[in-house]
């Protein structure tokens, strides 16, 4: 099971490249067509990094509009474009804000920088091999990404800049199928469906690569249960991407359809929508919503389990303890992905959708929820007991832990179909996917980014500023999105350009400020992350092969490794996270070293 | 500042709990009571989940927060060496797996008399008291005459009205709930009740309400730039007073815009 093909012919010609470092390759193929795995996934990084910057702006303006309604915006209010309606937030605009807010956030942050920056720099290095199995394919997985960036430009600028695709990341049909019934984003809602298909042939090439990869060349000894976290993390995703990921497309282009060629997927006959043909039809928009969560409610895990395995190591890493219940880790997160193909329509208790198939997803939901739980009292065992280190990557894990809690203990609320019947489309249901996918998933990738930064770059990060930077983001962070919940209790319906419309709701605009406020802190923060990454790069203290000493075999390379990774391929004797190990006087133990048996029984790793 | 740490982490959630218990006090809770039984039980249930996810809640960030200030002692010797605890496994896998199990089936009959058409009240829905259709951006109302019952098919003596959909106090009613053009969905908060109307579906939907007075009418899906102005008003009100709503509707309906006395002259002009 877990023999390496090292002795593949193309394997061995990239180990040549690692000897003989004196091959030449040019400027651009070595650092922009790129086909080694590092250097792409370095270019994810820095890709997403600054999606990241742009999709904040896009909430500053929606979080703008929540706590000034109508009033002058700062900064963007002086701009021609905005001079047409005063320089505000018209409601058009708000529905493009927080509709691509939401598409950027996902479509070209997370989702990429799990797999397409985490994935490419540290499957090969954690499992012990040269490169992707498909190099060529992986730097064409990049490169997708710029159609998708492109296209999805364009739908902010082409029906003007204040009109763009306004139909919600779910682009819920009808309304994103008739052209008519959102007049301002006509061809911008088609490219944003053309953007999503480019995001997901990215995806798809990531994925095959991933699953090739890892399925074949491992390093000798590297059985999959000495798999660090992180590759299971990886290794699952690509499974949920490759099985989820052709129902979105196939959808996708059944809108494009629809709005494009006339066809009626999604579209009842009958409707009274301004100047289009009623006696057309024959579609059922409900199919949309089943194809649609067929693939995002996965896709929420595509977000999510490569951070958890991250996690994991970090906090082995620095509480310097092995993994608490490895296996059941294993075996959780495989639980979490198999039942994520059965609770999509946790989606769509209130759609209209059989009662009796709102109850199935029900307990199928609640069900979701335990492996999320195990996982969880695992994080903490494995801090039971350690001696901790706080450092930068480690506070950022250990907020991870935190904040999954509370993410996972709102999602219970929801997944309760009666009580979704009240809090669905409330703030309730933001608070809670913020506090995975931000308060999670995001804090898992920074305290990656400061993890394995030095690997990337051979330098250290400021560890002064990355406290800094963690700090105003936790607080920013809590600010803004626990108080989120509250609004969801109090029936804040989500998507409204002004809530305070309502009179039941007008008491909340004090809370929406300090709301505000707390975001405002949480986006300056992250100039920090920026400034700290940007100097280091190039002015970051030198750092040795393993300056964390940690056990995986990636600190096993120079750092940053030469083309090719490893000076000879390593041999893996033991689990990645044998910490304060008893067989030796460090307290870690790589997982190549190797030990002379000692006649005491060694404890196995499993 | 290892210790520091320890209390960052162990700061937040006590701020948190204090938050939720201050809520209520100041507004950020639910609007208002649920004014009828279903409604309630939803709330029962909410509260519910509150306290069992804040028990877990409590534990878990007090358990991390122990093990973290456990962890940050500066100590001689190693860390532990463990690889984990199978018991432990056992048992934390078991135990919350009968809760949410628990919790999941607890919810079933709830759930069941709000959407199951079987359960629904008989009187509410051999009579559906109106039509509601979403459009961009308002809820039209389609009330059958006074006396007769609502059709499927519009009828010449129904009568219409926009955003305002008045229904007796006290009483189940059912609404039958369709889209013109996107999707919409109705919602009333203070009755814990919402539901999404689809196009080309006719959606069967029952409440009852047993105060009187006025009540929001949300839209909660989004429906295109205008979504955060589709609001409508449900008005419950005395039997008599509902009927006579009705009446002064449809005299309304009726009128042909001359005054009675008017017409009178009129008639009169004719005999001179
Ligand atoms: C503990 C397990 C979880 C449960 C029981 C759960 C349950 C739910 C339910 C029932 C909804 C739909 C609520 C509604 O719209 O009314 C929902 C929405 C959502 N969940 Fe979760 N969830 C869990 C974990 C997660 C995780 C780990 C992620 C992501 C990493 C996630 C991301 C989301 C997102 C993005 C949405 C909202 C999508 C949208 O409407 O825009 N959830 N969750
Ligand atoms: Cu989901
Ligand atoms: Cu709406």
């Amino acid at each position: 099971m877990s023999i390496a093909t090292h002795d593949t012919p193309g394997a061995h010609s990239h180990d040549d490249h690692a000897h003989g470092g004196h091959h030449e390759i040019g400027f651009v193929r070595k650092y922009i067509f790129s086909t080694d795995h590092k250097v792409i996934g370095i270019q994810f990084l820095i890709t997403t990094m600054l999606m990241l910057m742009v999709g904040g702006a896009l909430a500053l303006g929606v979080r703008w509009q929540l706590a000034f309604p109508w009033q002058w915006m700062p900064i963007a209010g002086d701009l021609e474009v905005f001079q047409q309606q005063g320089g505000i937030i018209s409601p058009e605009f708000y529905t493009m804000l927080f509709t691509m807010h939401a598409t950027v956030m996902i479509f070209l942050v997370i989702i990429p920088v799990l797999a397409g920056a985490f994935g490419n720099f540290l499957i090969p290095l954690q499992i012990g091999a040269d490169d992707m199995a498909f190099p060529t394919l992986n730097m064409l997985s990049y490169w997708f990404m710029w159609p998708a960036i492109f296209c999805f430009g364009i739908s902010f600028v082409i029906g003007g800049v204040t009109a763009g695709p306004a139909a919600g990341w779910t682009s819920y049909p009808v309304l994103s199928a008739i052209i008519s019934a959102a007049p301002g984003s006509g061809p911008a809602q088609t490219f944003w469906l053309l953007a999503v298909t480019f995001v997901g042939v990215s995806s798809m090439m990531g994925s095959v690569n991933y699953m090739t990869t890892i399925i074949n060349m491992r390093a000798p000894g590297m059985t999959l249960f000495r798999m660090p976290m992180t590759i299971w993390g990886m290794f699952i995703t690509a499974i949920l991407q490759a099985f989820a990921l052709p129902v979105l497309t196939a959808a996708g282009f059944m809108v494009l359809f629809d709005r494009t060629m006339g066809t009626c997927f999604f579209v009842p006959a009958g409707l009274v929508v301004n100047n289009a043909d009623p006696t057309i039809g024959g579609g059922q928009p409900l199919l949309w919503q089943h194809l649609f969560w067929f693939y995002s409610h996965p896709a929420v895990y595509i977000m999510l389990l490569p951070a958890m395995g991250m996690v994991s190591d970090i906090l082995c890493t620095f509480a310097r303890k092995p993994l608490f219940g490895y296996k059941p880790m294993v075996y959780s997160m495989s639980a979490i992905a198999g039942l994520g193909f059965i609770v999509w329509g946790h989606h769509m208790f209130t759609s209209g959708m059989n009662p009796a198939l709102g109850m199935t997803f029900m307990v199928s939901t609640m069900m979701i929820a335990l492996p999320s739980a195990v996982k969880t009292f695992n994080w903490i065992g494995t801090l039971w007991g350690g001696h901790l280190h706080f450092t930068t990557p480690m506070l950022n894990a250990i907020a991870f832990v935190s904040m999954f809690i509370v993410g996972g203990l709102s999602g219970i609320f929801m997944a309760a179909v009666p009580v979704d019947l009240y809090i669905h489309d409330t703030y309730f249901i933001v608070a809670h996917f913020h506090y995975v996918l931000f308060g999670a998933t995001l804090f898992g990738v920074f305290g990656a980014i400061h993890f394995w930064f030095p690997k990337m770059f051979g330098r250290m990060m400021n560890d002064t500023v990355g406290k800094i930077h963690f700090v105003l983001t936790f607080i920013g962070f809590n600010g803004t999105f626990f108080t989120m919940h509250l609004l969801g209790v109090a029936g804040m319906p989500r998507r409204l350009a002004d809530p305070y419309n309502y009179p039941y709701l007008e008491h909340l605009l004090p809370m929406n400020q300090f709301m505000t406020y707390s975001a405002l802190l949480m986006g300056f923060a992250q100039f920090l992350l920026l400034g700290n990454f940007f100097y280091s790069m190039f002015w970051g203290p030198k750092c040795g092969r393993n300056p964390w000493h940690a056990n995986g075999l990636e600190w096993d390379a120079p750092s940053p490794p030469p083309h090719g990774n490893f000076e000879s391929i390593p041999i893996v004797y033991r689990g990645p996270y044998e910490y304060s190990s008893p067989e030796t006087d460090k307290d870690y133990l790589p997982q190549t070293e190797y030990i002379s048996p000692r006649p005491a029984p060694a404890p196995s790793t499993a | 500042m290892r210790k520091f740490w320890c209390l960052f982490f162990m700061f937040w959630p006590v701020l948190a709990i204090w938050l939720c218990w201050v809520s209520p006090a100041n507004g950020w809770w639910f609007p208002s009571i649920a004014p009828w039984e279903l409604g309630q039980q939803i709330d029962d249930l909410f509260y519910l989940l509150l306290i069992i996810t804040t028990v877990v809640f409590i534990g878990t960030q007090f358990a991390l927060g122990y093990v973290l200030w456990k962890g940050s002692d500066v100590k001689p010797g190693r860390a532990w060496f463990s690889h984990g605890s199978h018991n432990l496994e056992v048992i934390w896998t078991i135990l919350p797996a009968i809760i949410l199990l628990f919790i999941s089936l607890y919810q079933m009959d709830v759930l069941a008399r709000i959407r199951v058409m079987s359960k629904f009240p008989e009187q509410a829905s051999r009579d559906p008291i109106a039509e509601v259709t979403a459009r961009q951006f308002e809820w039209r109302i389609r009330y059958p005459a006074p006396g007769k019952k609502l059709l499927a098919q519009p009828q010449p003596d129904d009568l219409y009205t926009v955003n305002d959909l008045h229904v007796p106090v006290g009483q189940p009613v059912m609404i039958r709930l369709r889209s013109d053009d996107v999707q919409h969905s109705f919602g009333l908060p203070h009755l814990r009740l919402m539901q999404d109307a689809v196009p080309g579906l006719v959606i069967p939907v029952w409440f009852r309400s047993n105060a009187v007075g006025k009540f929001e009418i949300v839209c909660k899906e989004l429906c295109g730039w205008g979504h955060y102005k589709m609001q409508g008003e449900l008005t419950v009100e005395l039997e008599e007073d509902y009927e006579a709503y009705l009446k002064a509707l449809q005299e309304k309906m009726n009128d042909d815009g001359y005054p009675a006395d008017a017409e009178n002259a009129v008639a009169q002009s004719d005999e001179e």
